[in-house]
């Protein structure tokens, strides 16, 4: 099977489906002539020129409202931010159009629109560039938020995140542009608002999404090798809608849990998941389910204090022995 | 050109109407009287508590919706604000529909669930209906976005008013519609106030329509009280849309006789009523009337038969709304996400 | 008459509270009761009426002797009142579990019932326990807290350790090993109060060996005069220590954060046990008070303390407080001192013990007195200097009026 980057799995999603539906077309700053700010839509404008690859002023809000707007009429457009600080500008297109249009027309309307980009941190670009926000969107009935962790992944979910008549918030990762995997050369699509378990285990669930996929992986392999204990990792991939069969079911295998997630800690993903859990599987839980953050305080810039502010594999370490009362 | 108070040219008093387009003119008065019906029943509803929430209501701004509206073809696609009951009515939303949607029944045209600030009808290309301020703006630019994409010649009508001219999405919007040369008209229906701020107090230009010099965008300004100023104006804007691709901006001067929604008041704290009377003076539908009757081509009778119809049609769509069902419990949840 | 401290020989009945033939229940105060440190309630240990008192107010009975009983309305008690001696019962503990009376009086929160479980188990650990019949409360936890978890029933299932109660299914629990009591405001404010003073006030300790003898025998003769009211050690300490202060104005000092506030006036607040807490009543001007003033006021202080009617003015604005945990046998003991004031004497017992005495191997009576003093009002040398007033003046009473 052939390896790709998660930037270029990224890029065939984009191609196929741009080849397979008229309709599909890019929306963003630097994502035609430039190839795209992070190199994502590289060789695309070549391709389908200039009406169907467009370059846009920087003017996030007016962009995103024109990319709902079309969505509305019937075209299925793909809007980048370049990053998902920026499209702080356009939430409100996002949240009170694209997610609400169906709803208040009762049915009469639909937004079938993309809105992609790299979120959370990178290395070393201070606050306002730092962000994972995912959870804002999470919130919001109307959306469906996903989070691709993997080239496999990412490929298979925007495929099916353009194919979806519903608005949906994409959200890549600058650090994970570069990772390489798997990627099959067919067409094949994965659907959106499931889980996946990563790597089986029975002593603890550990649940991540995006970037804390890799440190999951690594924190379980050491957990295996250097403290007997077997964790089975949850890839949740879409936020909105949640997997909570998936997450449930390992929970109760495993009696314990721990949810890494790069964001702050108030009101993050893993506030959500955990309420999940308690009401779920209450009755198998032989422990507080634990949670990794990222710290509760805006990015810094000096390299040691901003590796101290992302989730660990230490820390995840840490809070698997705490849910196992290893400690 | 500066940022000097300047009202439009009065009307003169005798405007020869041609007498072939007679009933395209009666038609005109037809749908101004029938949204100022309307809007007045729409109040009284408020007062009885039969509407909840915000209602804008549109009374002496007819002359805008309805001249511009009427440069439209069917196919053409209509974005506006939250002070939309008149483009609904004359989009051809029926009255029963709009009305029942105010009043929040199951048979309004968004089922009860978007109100007086939501109302959709996608046959009719009626895209709503929009709350925030200027947040509709792009979404018809996108919406002329698509119509060039596909090459049609269709064209996107967006009615803000001139306080939205000063937020973000309406200069980003402006902009890229330039740019991308798109098929769309901005109408901006100046009525001189931003619920309580006057114009003055928020614009540093005066002239709304002189923004469009930022964008090297096509303007007009037309006297919004006079739909036939208004037809010929928005007229010469969807033909530059339709056959140039290009936008425009068009500003119609008009005045609103309520206040901004109705818990504002009439006048007193932002407006004088010695205001609200002079600007009565130039009511657009007395003046049509007036211009019709001096041409000779609508008698009293005839007048007469014009508004008991329109009374007929806004009673009938009050009592639609009084006796149609509320929404199931179970729409609640309905529509949130397209299965 | 109960043993009401471990040293107490002889009570004094102060004031009956009940009277014969009123209807009492376990709990009730039938009386108060002076022992040599602190006036002390006696109370029924069992339902009944007051059929007969036998020691009037005023008596003073030894420990071990009949006061009054307690019977049903038609029981014969002709044998009791013949005079037979009655042991004193020891002080046993309520009966635990859900059959105990409810708390007599009200308070404001009370969440839950006497009895109820508060027992920490995770959620998986209870619902193991119900379907294996195993009883949660007799299982020792191991995680944080005492949590019971998962192994420590897997544990349990696979060597059931005899005594666990195994449940014959769906019965009601037996009685329980322990009781949660939700928290009264008293113990609340306790709590808080004291907790906000251990932290940020840096404390040390003083301990002094105080010769009581002398204090002893003058209290003695001063009651001796049969004169009203009696004397107790604790008035006499009140006294002394106000005394000492008035020497010493630099411990008798608040902190006030910015500043140190000297008092020039001595108000002592002296700590009392009350139902379900403590409460320090506040005797003003106590160094201008005369022993009698201070025997008086404190006895009334301490009787409307515990009925719960002191008045805000009354239980604040101390500039020092003592602490007399002697009457519970306590030999010596550190008290936290009560913010904003910068010092706390904590009284020992007074016991006999074998002391060296002109060369001699004689019997002395003794008290430990310990001082908690605010180190950023009072360093050491002073408090060691104000101590030692303290003890000369207990030592040698006479020195108060030096």
């Amino acid at each position: 099977m052939p390896t790709l980057t998660y930037r270029d799995a990224l890029n065939h999603a984009l191609r196929e489906e741009m080849e397979r539906d008229p309709d599909v077309f890019l929306m963003g700053e630097e994502v035609g002539v430039y190839q795209g700010a992070y190199k994502v839509s590289r060789g695309l404008l070549q391709q389908f020129g200039e009406r169907r690859v467009m370059d846009t002023p920087i003017a996030e809000l007016g962009f995103a409202g024109i990319g709902v707007g079309a969505a509305m009429v019937g075209l299925r457009p793909v809007i980048e931010f370049m990053t998902w600080n920026f499209a702080l500008l356009a939430i409100d297109e996002v949240v009170n159009s694209a997610a609400k249009l169906r709803y208040m027309s009762n049915g009469q309307l639909s937004v079938p629109i993309v809105f992609r980009g790299p979120g959370g941190a990178a290395l070393q670009l201070g606050a306002q560039h730092s962000q994972a926000l995912e959870s804002w969107y999470a919130h919001v009935p109307g959306l469906k938020v996903v989070a691709p962790a993997t080239p496999y992944d990412a490929k298979g979910l925007l495929k099916s995140a353009i194919r979806d008549n519903n608005p949906v918030v994409f959200l890549e990762g600058e650090m994970l542009y570069n990772l390489k995997g798997e990627v099959p050369e067919g067409e094949y699509t994965i659907p959106l608002g499931q889980a996946e378990v990563k790597r089986v285990g029975k002593d603890v669930t550990v649940i991540c999404h995006s970037k804390t996929v890799a440190t999951a992986e690594k924190a379980a392999q050491q957990l295996a090798a250097d403290h007997g204990v077997e964790a089975e990792v949850v890839d949740l991939r879409t936020l909105r809608p949640l997997d909570t069969e998936a997450i449930l079911a390992s929970v109760r295998k495993t009696n314990r849990c721990v949810i890494i997630e790069e964001g702050w800690p108030f009101c993050g993903i893993g506030a959500q998941v955990c309420d999940e859990i308690q009401h779920g599987a209450f009755d198998h839980l032989d422990a507080p389910v634990e949670r990794v953050t990222g710290a509760d305080v805006p990015m810094p810039y000096n390299r040691s204090l901003e590796r101290a502010a992302k989730p660990s594999v230490d820390a995840v370490i840490r809070a698997v022995r705490r849910a196992a009362y290893l400690d | 050109m500066s940022g000097v108070k300047q009202d439009a040219p009065p009307v003169p008093a005798r405007r020869a109407l041609d007498a072939a387009r007679a009933a395209v003119y009666r038609e005109l008065l037809r749908q101004m009287v029938l949204v100022r019906h309307f809007e007045e029943k729409a109040g009284e509803a408020y007062a009885q508590g039969k509407i909840g929430g915000f209602c804008h209501l549109y009374i002496g701004q007819e002359a805008v919706a309805v001249g511009s509206l009427a440069a439209l073809r069917p196919d053409d696609y209509v974005f506006t604000g939250y002070r939309e009951h008149a483009h609904a009515l004359v989009r051809g939303i029926s009255a029963r529909a709009v009305m029942a949607e105010l009043c929040g029944k199951a048979t309004g045209c968004s089922g009860g669930k978007g109100g007086s600030m939501h109302l959709f009808d996608v046959e009719r290309r009626f895209l709503g209906g929009h709350a925030i301020v200027g947040s509709h703006i792009p979404l018809a630019a996108g919406a002329a976005f698509a119509c060039k994409y596909r090459g049609t010649d269709q064209v996107a009508m967006c009615y803000f008013g001139e306080a939205a001219a000063n937020i973000g999405a309406f200069h980003e919007t402006l902009n890229m519609a330039a740019l991308w040369k798109l098929p769309v008209v901005f109408v901006c229906e100046n009525n001189r106030y931003g619920m309580g701020t006057a114009l003055e107090r928020a614009s540093s230009v005066y002239d709304i329509s002189q923004r469009s010099c930022s964008y090297q965008m096509a303007a007009e300004t037309a006297d919004g009280m006079d739909v036939v100023a208004m037809h010929g104006a928005a007229e010469r804007a969807v033909t530059r849309a339709r056959t140039e691709q290009v936008p425009t901006l068009l500003e119609a001067r008009t005045y609103r006789y309520m206040g901004h929604s109705m818990a504002d008041p009439i006048h007193g704290h932002y407006r004088t009523k010695e205001e609200l009377e002079e600007q009565k003076l130039r009511d657009p539908i007395q003046m049509l009337r007036g211009q019709l009757q001096a041409s000779g081509l609508l008698g009293e009778k005839e007048y007469a038969e014009l508004e008991a119809g329109v009374r007929a049609e806004v009673e009938d769509a009050v009592s639609f709304a009084d006796q149609s069902p509320e929404p199931d419990p179970r729409e609640l949840f309905t529509h949130v996400v397209h299965e | 008459m109960e043993a009401l401290s471990p040293t107490m020989e002889e009570g004094r009945v102060v004031e009956w509270l009940k009277h014969e033939g009123d209807a009492v229940v376990a709990g009730d105060v039938l009386a108060e009761v002076e022992t040599d440190k602190a006036v002390m309630e006696l109370q029924a240990r069992g339902d009944g009426v007051l059929r007969k008192v036998l020691a009037p107010s005023g008596s003073t009975v030894e420990v071990g002797k009949l006061v009054a009983v307690i019977a049903g309305p038609d029981e014969d008690i002709a044998a009791l009142i013949g005079g037979a001696a009655v042991p004193p019962r020891p002080a046993t503990p309520p009966p635990a579990g859900p059959t105990a009376s409810p708390p007599p009086t009200t308070q404001p929160m009370a969440p839950v019932a006497a009895g109820a479980r508060h027992l920490k188990a995770s959620p998986l650990a209870r619902r193991l326990a119900g379907e294996r019949g195993i009883e949660l409360g007799s299982v020792a936890g191991s995680g944080p807290g005492g949590r019971v978890i998962r192994r420590d029933i897997d544990t349990l299932a696979a060597a059931p350790a005899p005594g666990v109660a195994v449940r014959g299914g769906g019965a009601a629990a037996s009685a329980a090993s322990f009781e949660d009591v939700p928290l009264t405001q008293i113990r609340k404010t306790i709590a808080r109060r004291l907790a906000e003073s251990l932290g940020p006030v840096p404390h040390f300790f003083l301990t002094t060996d105080v010769d009581m003898d002398r204090a002893w025998d003058a209290r003695e003769a001063l009651n001796g005069l049969g004169e009203e009211p009696r004397v107790s050690f604790n008035d006499l300490i009140v006294k002394v220590v106000a005394t000492a202060l008035t020497r010493h104005r630099e411990c008798n000092a608040w902190w006030q954060g910015d500043a140190i506030r000297y008092f020039n006036d001595v108000h002592l607040g002296m700590a009392v046990a009350v139902d379900q807490g403590l409460i320090t009543p506040v005797i003003r001007h106590a160094d201008r008070k005369t022993l009698r003033q201070i025997a008086t006021e404190s006895r009334n202080l301490v009787e409307r303390a515990r009925a719960r009617k002191l008045k805000p003015e009354e239980y604040t604005g101390a500039t020092f407080s003592i602490s007399n945990l002697g009457m519970f046998g306590i030999d010596e003991f550190t008290a936290i001192i009560n913010p904003p004031e910068s010092g706390i004497i904590a009284c020992g017992a007074i016991t006999q013990q074998p002391v060296v005495r002109e060369g001699m191997l004689v019997v002395g009576r003794r008290m430990r007195l310990t001082m908690s003093c605010d180190h950023r009002v009072i360093d050491g040398a002073t408090g060691a200097r104000f101590l030692g007033t303290v003890r000369r003046m207990l030592e040698n009473p006479l020195a108060m009026v030096w």
